[in-house]
């Protein structure tokens, strides 16, 4: 974590949230998915949210993450409000902060794992782009696999590409949507150890959805949810 | 990374990966298609107009009472340019020898060495006997002779005769000279050619004497433009500058029409080609949505990925614009190697003017018809990222296309600049795809009760279509639309063009007898009755000036240009008819009755309409042998001038007009075997100036073959754009069968089953749109027929089964054909994509 944003969230919390809900339309009227959440999470730590489905674990990452936006409440992500922001500005802060780790993965089929790697690097102008991205893959193991396309690697190896992209702009917080979700138990694990590992390496802040509560185990933290509800 | 860099690695990995490939090709092939079709046509054209100039005798005429400056022809000189002129005027010719008959008012024109420029003398040894091309001039001392004055004067070849204070011998019978229609064919007297050299012998031309001079240019295509610009600025008052586009009304129509073919072909391949990239590029942003969520997941900004899409969109549009020009470019001088012999024709070089057709066809179609579908992607919402199942964004379709097909309609009218064209095309294509779209709305709609149902291949083929709701009527207006235009391109379009030829049919009348006696005309009808079989179809003919306009007369009326004063400057013909001629048609007012007796009106050719500045309600005053009469314009008429049939600018309503002086204008075909005929009948009727007009026929016979051909080569661009709207049609469902393929497979259906599937899915979409696709072709056709090329034309009775058929066959096999693939990969490697 630098120097800069050591000194933004001088009070070690890297994401906090206030009253937070969202409701959406549906064919019965208005509903709520996300009901009055606050929430405060410190810098390093890692968080799991759990519930089951439909309880509005995804919906509160997507609004931590500032990919949506709520209906009412607040959320600070590294000390910047992200509901005072407009798509953009959230996708700026979004660039200097954070990583993401999808259950599908979403590498793009066009392009082999090592470009895959490179894509935020090169969003952000880095210098270097293909050696860090390089460097990203020898740290998840697939030094290897570089020039493979997604199609021509296994679930595992895909999440670790996914890892590995989400890792190599040194995010100041992670998040993972049920990040073993699609893959087996070994792969799972692997999967798993992984992230906790570069969690601990850079002192990244992990928030992750999952269903699997040996995942959420590892976690310094867990949320649960229930009907759009936080529960104590 | 700056976007535009972004753009060009992302650009650059999509082209490897494929993704852009179909987008691509649709755009290369519009480019191709419309930079061939546009140099090939420039081409042609130009060859075409051209061959005009042998009907004008060189490419530019200045025609004058009095010589043209020296100067003016050492520049042409100094430019490469070739000069010839002419000198024509009215005078008595005596026959030499008392044993030929009396003095004979006669038209002489006296030629310099090198004229004609374009186009040659037809000579023969007697009156009407075989025609040969005549090598040069005659040569000093010696006049060739038109038949009319040969019968009138009663000489033959060898006589000699007087003009003025020399004596010439006739060497040869003039049977046919360029620019013998210039001054207005009618009333003219016979015509004696003579060498330019000898006419200060005659010592009949003194100043005031009228005389025409003419100054002939004919040279390289630019120099002759840059030089004709000089000449009207500078030729000085009362010159007259005549080019190509006036060589001839019967020429030029032919030429009309010949353009009006090519770019027909063009025109269609661009609306396809739209059509294929709006498909391609729509599924491209929707193969991308996900990559775009991504991206904006990890800080991608709207105006990144807007400030990329666009980089992508000018690389795309240069890409496009040099591959395509560069193709075209080949593919022209292929269809020219090709089609040496066929065409005949000396090309003129290429204009790189036809090049920049490429840059803005690929600009067009990529702004109008790709950059909505890109543009969307910016609006894609990052939370794809966590749900897939967000919908796209909605690209508001009115307007986005609306706009499109604005640019697509105004690129179009500037390179066709036939406005009734490009709408009835348009409008015809429209109506396609707003009818196929209600079809396949009520064909999705009617086999709702098919949904779910998987059991028999062809059950789950119809079901698919419910199942696929839009997509499915969108392939249908796809389909539609590219069979229309094959139906258009193939049927119609030979119906039409047989329907041109057969209007100017091998019997049509070749020669043209002016001057007649109304009082002799029994006794010739008698005549061509005996000897040929034949009437002849014959008009009256009144000569006058126009004296006034709407009241004002002409000296003080202001012309809307120089055409029209020149038109009023000389005397016109006219006639007086009770039944509009089958080769005219209204385009303004309205036709007398034929039985409308009253005071005269007159009905007056669009062209020389607007040259005069005059409409429907204004009024012309006529002088014909000095009594006046003023008429009311109560219509105006396009005329088919190339159907070579007696035709009038000026017509008058019957009545008190046919008390007026007149003449009987005839026409008559005589086989060319029989020409001999000719020559009795000019002894039998002196006074009468018989016009060959075999030359002109040929030129606009040989117009219409080779507009003919040139639309044959043409059109297969457009039909390889057919092809790619095809793909595109079948590619835009494409990813959604591989999936469904494989689950079913999956699931244990046998690909053969499967496959038939989708085969009943795409002959069913294929019947439907084939069906459509003729019924609008049908359409299309006759109106392009009737209102465009003015042609009559028949429906043809099998075009709708020959659609059903068509659009089975063809949409099935490669429906079936292209999705093959997504049926026999196997499922573990769809499904792991997912």
């Amino acid at each position: 974590m630098n120097e800069r944003l050591e000194k933004i969230i001088s009070d070690g919390t890297v994401l906090r949230t206030q009253n937070l809900s969202k409701q959406v339309s549906s064919p019965e009227g208005q509903l709520t998915i996300l009901d009055d959440v606050t929430l405060q999470v410190t810098a390093g730590d890692s968080v799991a949210l759990v519930g089951p489905s439909g309880a509005g674990k995804t919906t509160l990452l997507a609004l931590l993450a500032g990919l949506d936006r709520p209906t009412t409440g607040r959320v600070w992500l590294c000390g910047e409000d992200l509901t005072a922001m407009d798509e953009d500005g959230r996708a700026e802060v979004r660039g200097r902060y954070v990583g993401f780790v999808f259950q599908s993965f979403h590498l793009v089929p066009s392009l082999t794992a090592l470009e895959n790697v490179m894509l935020p690097l090169e969003l952000t102008g880095a210098s270097g782009a293909t050696e860090q991205a390089r460097e990203a893959l020898v740290s998840v193991g697939l030094e290897r696999r570089t020039t493979h396309y997604p199609k021509q690697l296994s679930g595992g190896e895909k999440q670790r590409v996914a890892i590995a992209r989400a890792f190599v702009t040194e995010p100041a917080i992670l998040f993972a949507d049920e990040p073993t979700g699609n893959l087996d138990t070994a792969s799972g694990e692997r999967v798993a150890d992984l992230l906790f590992r570069l969690n601990k390496q850079s002192n990244t802040t992990l928030v992750l959805v999952t269903h699997d509560r040996d995942l959420a185990r590892r976690c310094d933290r867990v949320i649960e949810l229930d009907t759009g509800r936080m529960l104590p | 990374m700056s976007s535009w860099r972004f753009a060009v690695k992302s650009l650059l990995r999509d082209l490897r990966a494929g993704e852009l490939s179909v987008l691509l090709v649709a755009i290369i092939i519009a480019v191709t298609a419309m930079t061939a079709v546009g140099f090939f046509t420039d081409r042609v054209g130009r060859a075409i107009k051209l061959q005009a100039g042998a009907v004008l005798a060189g490419d530019v005429v200045v025609r004058a009472p009095a010589p043209l400056k020296p100067s003016f022809i050492d520049a042409a000189r100094a430019l490469g340019i070739d000069t010839a002129e002419s000198l024509s005027f009215l005078t008595m010719v005596l026959p030499a020898n008392t044993d030929n008959e009396g003095n004979t008012l006669s038209q002489i024109t006296a030629v310099s060495e090198g004229y004609p420029l374009r186009g040659e003398f037809l000579v023969a040894k007697v009156m009407f006997g075989e025609v040969e091309s005549a090598a040069g001039i005659p040569a000093s001392g010696t006049g060739w002779a038109a038949p009319g004055l040969l019968g009138r004067m009663n000489l033959k070849i060898g006589d000699r005769v007087r003009i003025g204070e020399a004596e010439l011998t006739i060497s040869h019978v003039l049977e046919y000279q360029p620019n013998q229609m210039s001054g207005g064919m009618a009333g003219m007297a016979p015509g004696l050619l003579v060498n330019l050299g000898d006419v200060p012998s005659f010592n009949v031309i003194r100043p005031g004497s009228r005389a025409t001079y003419r100054e002939f240019f004919a040279g390289p295509e630019a120099r002759i433009a840059a030089f004709r610009n000089t000449l009207e600025a500078e030729a000085g008052e009362g010159a007259r500058v005549v080019g190509l586009e006036e060589a001839g009304a019967q020429i030029n129509t032919a030429i009309d029409r010949a353009q009006r073919f090519l770019t027909l072909a063009s025109l269609v391949t661009v609306i396809l080609a739209a059509v294929a990239t709006a498909m391609a590029s729509r599924r491209y942003a929707l193969r991308h949505l996900d990559t775009i969520a991504l991206l904006k997941s990890v800080g991608a900004t709207q105006s990144f990925v807007l400030n990329s899409t666009l980089s992508q969109l000018l690389l795309v549009i240069i890409g496009t614009a040099t591959s395509g020009s560069l193709l075209g470019y080949f593919a022209q001088e292929v269809l020219v190697a090709l089609a040496p012999g066929v065409l005949n024709i000396a090309l003129p070089q290429t204009s790189w003017q036809a090049g920049s057709l490429g840059l803005l066809t690929a600009a067009t179609i990529t702004v109008g018809f790709a950059l909505p579908h890109l543009l969307m992607l910016k609006n894609t919402a990052p939370i794809r990222v966590l749900r897939r199942d967000m919908p796209p964004p909605q690209l508001s379709s009115g307007i986005t296309y609306g706009i499109a097909i604005g640019m697509l309609l105004a690129m179009v009218f500037m390179i066709v600049r036939d406005l009734k064209l490009v709408v009835y095309i348009f409008g015809g294509v429209a109506t396609v795809a707003v009818l196929s779209f209600i079809a396949g709305w009520i064909l999705v709609r009617s086999l709702t009760g098919f949904r779910g149902a998987a059991g028999v291949a062809w059950r789950y083929g119809l079901a698919n279509i419910s199942r696929r709701g839009t997509e499915s009527i969108v392939q249908i207006v796809a389909f539609a639309l590219s069979i229309n235009v094959l139906l258009l391109l193939t049927i119609v379009r030979s119906d039409i063009l047989e329907e041109w030829k057969a209007s100017l049919p091998e019997d049509a009348p070749n020669y043209f007898l002016v001057n007649i006696d109304p009082e002799q005309w029994p006794q010739m009808r008698t005549f061509f009755n005996d000897e040929l079989g034949a009437v002849p179809e014959y008009l009256p003919f009144i000569r006058g000036k126009i004296v006034r306009i709407s009241g004002t007369p002409i000296d003080d009326y202001k012309f809307p240009n120089e055409g029209g004063r020149f038109f009023t400057g000389q005397e016109t013909n006219f006639t007086w008819q009770a039944t509009l001629p089958d080769t005219n048609r209204i385009t303004a007012g309205q036709w007398w009755g034929e039985d409308y007796v009253g005071e005269p009106q007159a009905s007056l050719d669009e062209r020389i309409a607007e040259r005069l500045g005059v409409g429907v309600g204004d009024s012309l005053g006529l002088n014909v042998g000095g009594e006046e009469l003023e008429v009311p314009i109560t219509s105006l008429r396009a005329i088919e001038w190339d159907s070579m049939r007696p035709n009038f600018y000026l017509m008058l309503s019957p009545g008190e007009v046919q008390q007026l002086p007149q003449t009987i204008i005839a026409a008559v075909f005589v086989p060319p075997d029989r020409r001999l005929v000719l020559n009795q009948f000019v002894r039998a009727f002196p006074g009468v100036t018989v016009f060959d007009l075999e030359v002109i026929m040929g030129q606009v016979r040989m117009v219409i073959e080779r507009a003919s051909l040139s639309v044959q080569y043409v059109f297969l661009f457009t039909l390889l754009s057919g092809v790619i709207v095809l793909l595109a049609a079948v590619q835009a469902t494409r990813d959604e069968r591989r999936f469904e393929s494989a689950l079913l497979h999956t699931l244990g259906a046998r690909r053969s089953k499967i496959l038939q599937g989708i085969a009943v899915e795409f002959t069913a979409l294929g019947c439907l749109a084939g069906g459509l696709a003729a019924f609008g072709a049908m359409a299309i056709g006759w109106v392009l027929a009737e209102q465009v090329f003015q042609l009559d034309y028949t429906l043809n009775p099998y075009l709708w089964l020959i659609g059903l058929i068509l659009g089975s066959v063809v949409v099935g096999v490669t429906g079936t054909w292209a999705t093959r693939k997504a049926v026999t990969e196997p499922p573990v490697a769809v499904l792991r994509e997912a």
